[in-house]
C-alpha cells in the first residue's frame, strides 16, 4: 500500500489563498482570474501576486474598474465552460456588482432548471480591523447569506482559507468567499491539495470546552479563541465553534456543540439587527430550546455605519465584551 | 482624410435598402441580400407575426400571465436570427421571444416564463440562446463573457446580444460595452429602439445624436438601421458579425423600429403617445414592404404567399396546442435547482412542503369519503 505524501507549508492567510488560485489554476486550465489590479500588480492585498506572470494574461487578467461588469462578464465565462474566480477589491466596493449576484450569479441555475450552472467564486476581501477609511470595512455578508442559490464561506486562518477555496473553485455552484482583512498577515500550518478537510458546509471545534460555546466565524474567530483563554484562566470552560461556512449552515454540528454545554453566545462583527447573528440565535434557540441553561447572547457590532479608523475599536466585538456576554448567562451562584 | 474616431461614427440617416413601399433604394445600388434570403427573412417574419398575435390571443384567454409583444418588430426579430451561425449565441430581452423562435426554440418553450410553469423554458444550451432576461441590460455583460471564453478557447464564435432603446441607459450597457471594447470580444449589440420605455419616449432616454453614436465613446463602431427594413438589417448585421467573427472587435447596430402595441396587455399606451403616430409608423409595416418587393421582384407569388402563411399557421397551432395544455408543477422543482446538491436547510424544507400536500390529500379523501356515505 503506498501512501500519498501530505505536503505542508507555513503561509500566512493572504499566501494561503495565493497558493490556492496558483494550485488551482495550475490543474485546472478554464480557472481564470480576473478583477481590478490583480494582474501585474498582484492585488492590492498582493494575494493574486505572480499569477499573471506564471499563467499568462489569459489566466489572470486585469479589468476595467466596473464591479457589475466584472460580475456579469464572470457569468458569461463560466456560462461558456470556464471557471472564473473574481476579486471585488474591497466590501463596500462589491455594491455595484450585487445586481448581477442576486439575479443572476445566485439564480441562472434555478431559473434553468439547472441546466445552466455557474461554477465562478467571487473573493471579497471583509470586514474591519485594519484601521481603513470609509467603505473599506464592512461586514457584508448578511446580504449575500440571505440570497437563495448562494454559497457563503469565510475562512478564519490560513489553512482554512487554502481548502476552503480549493473547493470553492471546485464547486458547480456560485460561492461567495469573504476574507477577512485582519487576517491576512496572520500565519499557520497549511495542508495543500484538493480534498482537505473539512469542506464547505461543516463547522469545526476550534477549542474545546463544557461551560458555553462561543459561535464564530471568520474575523471574530481567533478573538472568540483569546476570550476562551482568558476565561480558562478565571475557571470557566469556553468551546469555540468556528462556523466556516454560513451558507450551507451547519445546523447539526453547531446544536450538537451547544447541547453539549447549555449556553451559547454569538460572536459577529457585522451589525446584529437583521443579521448572521440573529440568524444563528433564531436557529439555536429553536433547535437547542430544551439544552439551554440561558438564552442565547449575541456579541456583535453596532447598529451604525462602520466607524473612522480611531474610533472602529468601539465596533469589534472585543475579548472583554464576548466574556460579559458569558457572564450574563444565567450563571448559578456556586 | 478620416480618423479612426470618424469611422467608427454611423451613416448620417439609419441605412435603407427598401423604402416602406418596397422599392430599392439608391444605397441599393450597391446590392441587396440575395432573394433566396429575403425570402427566407419574409417566411420567418410571417410567423413572428402569427406568434405575436397568438401569444397576444393566449394572454386573454388567460394562458399567459403577460406578453411583451414585439409586434412591428419583426424585421429585428428575424434579421437578429438569421445572421448567427449555429455555434453564434443569442442574448434576447424578455420582447425577444420571436428571435428566439426564429433561432429554432420551440415556441412553448419559449413562452415558458410568460405562461408561469417555471422561469426560463428552455434549455439555453440547446440553441445557444440565453434565458429570456427580464432586468435590462444586465444580459449584456454576459453576452461578453461567453464571447471572451469562445476566444479564449480559439473558437470563431459570435454573440448578438440585444437591449431596447431603454436598456441603453442602464450602467450595464455602458460596462459591457466597455469590456467588449477593452477585450476585442465579438459581440454585436443590437439595439432595437422602438421608441418608447413603456411609456417614456426616447428624448428622455438619450440626448445622443442617436444611440448608435454611442459607440464611438468606448471605441466600438456604431451603425443604425431603418429596423422596418429587413434587406437593411440582414446587410448591416451580417457584416457587423462577421467583421467580429474575423477578430474585428464589438460592434454596435441600432435598429429604428416602432412599438406597435403597448408595452404588454397589462399597458394603456393611449396613456402616452397619440394615434397618428402609431398610424404613420403603421404605414412603414416590415412584412408589407418585403412582400411588396419580392412580388415585384416575381420571387413571390400567391401560392407561395399562401405556403408561409400556412407554415406560420403550424406554428401558432403548436403554440396554442402546447400552451392550452395544463402542466401540473411538481412542488419538489421549488428546491431542486436551488444548488447543485440541496442544503440541509433545502431538504428540510423540502419536507414541510411534501408534508402539507399529503395532509391535504388526506383531508380531501376524507371529505370525499363523507359526502359519498
Amino acid at each position: 500500500m503506498t501512501t500519498t505524501a501530505v505536503e505542508h507549508a507555513t503561509l500566512s492567510t493572504a499566501q494561503a489563498i495565493n497558493r490556492a488560485l496558483h494550485d488551482a489554476m495550475a490543474e485546472d486550465p478554464t480557472v481564470l482570474v480576473l478583477g481590478e489590479d490583480v494582474g501585474p500588480l498582484g492585488g492590492v492585498f498582493r494575494v493574486t501576486d505572480g499569477l499573471t506572470a506564471e499563467f499568462g494574461e489569459d489566466r489572470c487578467f486585469d479589468t476595467p474598474l466596473a464591479e457589475a461588469g466584472i460580475a456579469g462578464f464572470a457569468v458569461g465565462l463560466a456560462m461558456n465552460g470556464m471557471r472564473p474566480v473574481i476579486e471585488m477589491q474591497f466590501d463596500a466596493f462589491a455594491y455595484p456588482a450585487f445586481e448581477q449576484v442576486v439575479s443572476h450569479i445566485a439564480k441562472m441555475r434555478n431559473r434553468t432548471r439547472g441546466r445552466v450552472a455557474l461554477p465562478l467564486v467571487v473573493r471579497i476581501p471583509y470586514a474591519g480591523g485594519i484601521g481603513g477609511v470609509e467603505h473599506h470595512c464592512d461586514s457584508s455578508e448578511s446580504y449575500y447569506a440571505h440570497t437563495p442559490g448562494l454559497h457563503v464561506v469565510a475562512p478564519s486562518n490560513p489553512a482554512d482559507a487554502y481548502t476552503l477555496l480549493r473547493e470553492a473553485i471546485a464547486s458547480p455552484d456560485p460561492v461567495i468567499f469573504l476574507e477577512p482583512k485582519k487576517l491576512y498577515w496572520a500565519k499557520g500550518e497549511v495542508v495543500l491539495g484538493r480534498g482537505g478537510e473539512p469542506g464547505i458546509g461543516t463547522a469545526v471545534v476550534r477549542r474545546q470546552g463544557t461551560d458555553a460555546t462561543l459561535i464564530a466565524y471568520g474575523p471574530t474567530v481567533p478573538v472568540a479563541i483569546e476570550a476562551a483563554e482568558v476565561a480558562a484562566r478565571d475557571g470557566r470552560s469556553l468551546q469555540v465553534v468556528d462556523l466556516r461556512s454560513i451558507v450551507p449552515f451547519d445546523d447539526a454540528g453547531v446544536c450538537a456543540a451547544v447541547e453539549s454545554t447549555g449556553r451559547a453566545v454569538v460572536v459577529a462583527e457585522a451589525a446584529g439587527f437583521a443579521s448572521v447573528s440573529s440568524e444563528i440565535a433564531a436557529r439555536v434557540s429553536e433547535r437547542c430550546f430544551h439544552s439551554l441553561s440561558a438564552p442565547v447572547r449575541r456579541v456583535t457590532g453596532f447598529d451604525i455605519p462602520y466607524p473612522p479608523p480611531k474610533l472602529e475599536h468601539f465596533q469589534l466585538p472585543s475579548v472583554d465584551r464576548i466574556l460579559d456576554a458569558v457572564d450574563e448567562l444565567q450563571w448559578e451562584e456556586a | 482624410m478620416t480618423s479612426d474616431a470618424d469611422r467608427m461614427l454611423p451613416s448620417r440617416e439609419p441605412v435603407m435598402l427598401l423604402d416602406p413601399d418596397g422599392r430599392p433604394t439608391v444605397a441599393a445600388r450597391a446590392g441587396l441580400p440575395a432573394s433566396e434570403e429575403l425570402l427566407r427573412g419574409l417566411a420567418g417574419m410571417v410567423v413572428a407575426r402569427r406568434f405575436n398575435e397568438q401569444a397576444s390571443a393566449l394572454v386573454r384567454q388567460g394562458r399567459l400571465a403577460v406578453y411583451p409583444s414585439s409586434y412591428g418588430q419583426e424585421a429585428c426579430q428575424v434579421a437578429a436570427a438569421q445572421v448567427l451561425t449555429g455555434e453564434d449565441w443569442l442574448f434576447p430581452t424578455y420582447r425577444d421571444t420571436a428571435a428566439a423562435v426564429a433561432r429554432g426554440v420551440d415556441p412553448v418553450e419559449v413562452l415558458g416564463l410568460l405562461k408561469g410553469d417555471w422561469h426560463s423554458g428552455y434549455d439555453p444550451y440547446e440553441r445557444h440562446v440565453a434565458p429570456l432576461t427580464t432586468p435590462l441590460a444586465t444580459q449584456l455583460p454576459h453576452a461578453v463573457g461567453v464571447a471572451h471564453a469562445a476566444r479564449l478557447r480559439g473558437e470563431r464564435t459570435v454573440v448578438l446580444a440585444m437591449c431596447g432603446d431603454g436598456g441603453t441607459s442602464e450602467g450595464d450597457f455602458h460596462e459591457a460595452l466597455n469590456f467588449a471594447a477593452v477585450f476585442r470580444a465579438p459581440v454585436v449589440f443590437f439595439v432595437q429602439n422602438n421608441q418608447y420605455a413603456i411609456s417614456v419616449p426616447l428624448a428622455r432616454q438619450s440626448a445622443a445624436p442617436s444611440l448608435a453614436h454611442k459607440g464611438v465613446g468606448y471605441g466600438i463602431p456604431g451603425e443604425h438601421v431603418d429596423g422596418n427594413d429587413l434587406a437593411a438589417l440582414l446587410d448591416v448585421l451580417s457584416g457587423a458579425v462577421g467583421r467580429a467573427r474575423a477578430g474585428e472587435g464589438p460592434q454596435l447596430v441600432e435598429g429604428r423600429t416602432y412599438r406597435m402595441q403597448a408595452h404588454t396587455n397589462a399597458d394603456d399606451a393611449t396613456r402616452y403617445r397619440a394615434d397618428d403616430e402609431v398610424a404613420a409608423w403603421a404605414a412603414k409595416d416590415p412584412l408589407v414592404r418585403l412582400e411588396a418587393y419580392l412580388r415585384t421582384e416575381g420571387v413571390l407569388d400567391d401560392a407561395r404567399a399562401a405556403d408561409l402563411t400556412e407554415a406560420a399557421e403550424q406554428v401558432a397551432r403548436r403554440t396554442r396546442d402546447g400552451l392550452n395544455q395544463d402542466v401540473e408543477p411538481d412542488p419538489d422543482d421549488l428546491f431542486r435547482f436551488v444548488y447543485s446538491q440541496p442544503t440541509p436547510q433545502l431538504v428540510e424544507q423540502l419536507a414541510v412542503v411534501r408534508d402539507e400536500i399529503s395532509r391535504d390529500e388526506q383531508s380531501r379523501d376524507e371529505q370525499s369519503r363523507e359526502e359519498t356515505r
